[in-house]
């Protein structure tokens, strides 16, 4: 923050410049997670006719409500499964990206356009590729002895999100660990080849490493992704099903409060998610900054 | 040396072609899809990877709506089109000018309250509207916004990435410009037009690139906040499509429109996807 640069010395005006940014984050930003943080603590009816204070209740009552706790756990199973699948994928094709010396750039347009495709369009592209009656994937996994119906199987519905999720999210790992990759000085991996290191070497004892604090940075951007930027997918594809098997987190606070209109309910929960994403972005900084140092 | 440099180049270019193919199926399957009939897609034996004859007519009810021989009516996706349009530019350029003046605040005034400012927006930076989604919803009906141009963008110009991209993007720029236009006697506006945004063009078409992408593939807020139809973009429309169940939905219709939702963004990242690249991963420094 503290620049020495030289600096117009007005008053009026920079509050001017910024007061379109300050109205809209306050008017749709501070005044409705305001709004969550009040309903939180306080019981509502659905009608929204009476509402009294409660305290933590809706927390003790989420904290120990089993769906909710499940929705935990399939959360966490979702996302480590989406962050390792789409990173794993990036930076294999980061890696034979860089190593090839023609067509890198048709490589990479072939490679990067799932990025720009809506989460919920991936999700239907998938449902139909996955569909048990009329998708194209289901008979040749009935061949393999697979019985595909995400409709029933609570595996299956896990498989076709995790699918749809990693499917749209590898463009964005593949174009960072590239550009880590190229980040790499040159003479580090020149040196080792004069020394006599393997190409595999090379990439294992120098490639790898330097990645990491690029991994480590996909790695809190992925799990935000799965928490919060996958709901179109699910919505489109299981919406939350069968049973409760891929009711993530984002996708309960969107069900209890719209569907079940358990509004102390929901909003306690949307409490319980910033406070989630506030604390993954602190660690995100915490990473960036020392990316900087490293 | 040469051979074993010439087997890696060939075991690289194959993991990048099994990557293509495995990305690139299901845009081929949606492709050939919609170019059956829907009873061509229903009957399990017949969808294999080949075109049907059905494209032109189905891309036709698509596009422009109408009954299917199944007697279902299908909505027209262009108008959804059109309103995606509309929704995704006023998204990308309403943040990009209001990021503009905050950042340009940031960087070149010392005013009161400019620390407390930079946390208020702070805060903001990565907190997705789906985590507060009912008091969003509850207070952009209460303003009277549901069905208005207004409630469909302005709420999710809230962001704060764009702001941190070009404040950091300001202060790369040499003092020394400053200096000379303040000597020249040059307002701080006239500084601003004059040197500061033809210096920003290329963080200005990057960050387009990524918020038109972003305002396009907008899911769950349009599903929210209209619920007239003339005012569905795409991506909402489409879902509505698929509500009867996999044997009812007529897929290749709906192949037809996941087609149409995504070419436009699409076209947007590959044509500018010098500046996107660039944009996507200097954003994160």
């Amino acid at each position: 923050m503290n620049t020495s640069r030289v600096v117009f010395g007005n008053t009026f005006l920079p509050w001017l410049l910024m007061l379109p940014q300050l109205t809209i984050i306050m008017v749709f930003f501070f005044w409705p997670a305001g709004q969550a943080l009040i309903q939180s603590v306080m019981l509502e009816d659905a009608f929204g006719t009476s509402r009294r204070f409660v305290g933590l209740e809706n927390f003790h009552r989420l904290l120990n409500d089993p769906l909710y706790l499940d929705s935990f756990v399939t959360t966490g199973i979702f996302s480590i499964l989406v962050a390792a699948g789409a990173m794993i994928a990036g930076l294999l094709l980061a890696l034979a990206a860089q190593s090839v010396m023609r067509g890198r750039l048709l490589y990479r347009s072939l490679l990067i356009w799932p990025y720009a495709v809506a989460p919920a369009v991936a999700g239907i592209l998938w449902l139909f590729l996955f569909a048990p009656a009329s998708g194209i994937l289901p008979r040749p996994l009935a061949a393999l002895g697979i019985d595909w119906n995400h409709l029933v199987d609570h595996f299956d519905a896990m498989v076709l999100i995790v699918i749809a999720s990693v499917w749209k999210q590898v463009p964005y790992n593949f174009l960072f660990f590239l550009a880590g990759i190229q980040s790499i000085p040159k003479s580090l991996l020149e040196a080792a080849a004069i020394d006599g290191a393997s190409a595999l070497r090379r990439t294992l004892t120098i490639t790898l490493p330097l990645l990491s604090p690029t991994a480590f940075f996909l790695l809190v951007i992925n799990i935000v992704y799965a928490f919060f930027d996958t709901f179109a997918i699910i919505d489109a594809t299981t919406q939350g099903g069968p049973g409760k098997a891929t009711d993530i987190l984002v996708y309960k606070v969107y069900h209890d409060g719209f569907k079940a209109l358990d509004l102390g309910g929901s909003a306690a929960q949307s409490v319980i998610l910033m406070t989630l994403v506030i604390g993954l972005t602190a660690l995100q900084f915490r990473l960036l900054d020392r990316r900087v140092h490293y | 040396m040469v051979e074993r440099a010439g087997l890696r180049h060939l075991l690289a270019h194959a993991i990048l072609l099994m990557g293509v193919c495995i990305i690139g199926f299901p845009l081929l399957v949606a492709f050939i899809a919609s170019t059956l009939s829907a009873e061509q897609i229903a009957g399990e034996s017949t969808l294999s990877l080949s075109l049907g004859s059905h494209g032109l007519e189905t891309w036709k009810t698509a596009l422009f709506g109408g009954q299917t021989r199944y007697g279902s009516t299908i909505a027209p996706v262009l108008p959804m089109m059109i309103t995606s349009l509309i929704s995704a530019l006023a998204i990308a350029l309403g943040k990009i000018a209001i990021s503009l003046l905050s950042a340009f605040a940031f960087v070149y005034f010392r005013f009161p309250g400019r620390t407390l400012c930079f946390w208020l927006i702070f805060i903001t930076l990565m907190l997705p509207v789906e985590v507060r989604i009912l008091p969003t919803y509850s207070i952009v009906a209460s303003l009277g916004l549901l069905d208005t141009w207004t409630g469909l963008t302005v709420p999710l110009m809230a962001s704060a990435t764009a702001t941190f991209l070009f404040r950091q993007f300001f202060m790369t720029i040499p003092p020394e410009l400053v200096e000379a236009a303040r000597m020249d006697g040059a307002s701080p506006m006239q500084f601003f037009r004059d040197v500061l945004l033809p210096l920003s063009r290329t963080s200005i078409a990057a960050l387009f690139v990524i918020q038109f992408i972003y305002g396009w593939n907008q899911y769950l807020w349009p599903l929210l906040v209209t619920t007239n139809e003339s005012m569905y973009p795409i991506v909402t429309g489409i879902r509505r499509m698929i509500g009867g169940g996999d044997a009812a939905n007529e897929w290749n219709v709906v192949m037809a429109a996941a087609l149409l939702a995504m070419i436009p963004p699409a076209i947007v990242v590959l044509t500018m996807q010098r500046w996107f690249v660039q944009g996507l991963v200097e954003r994160e420094k």
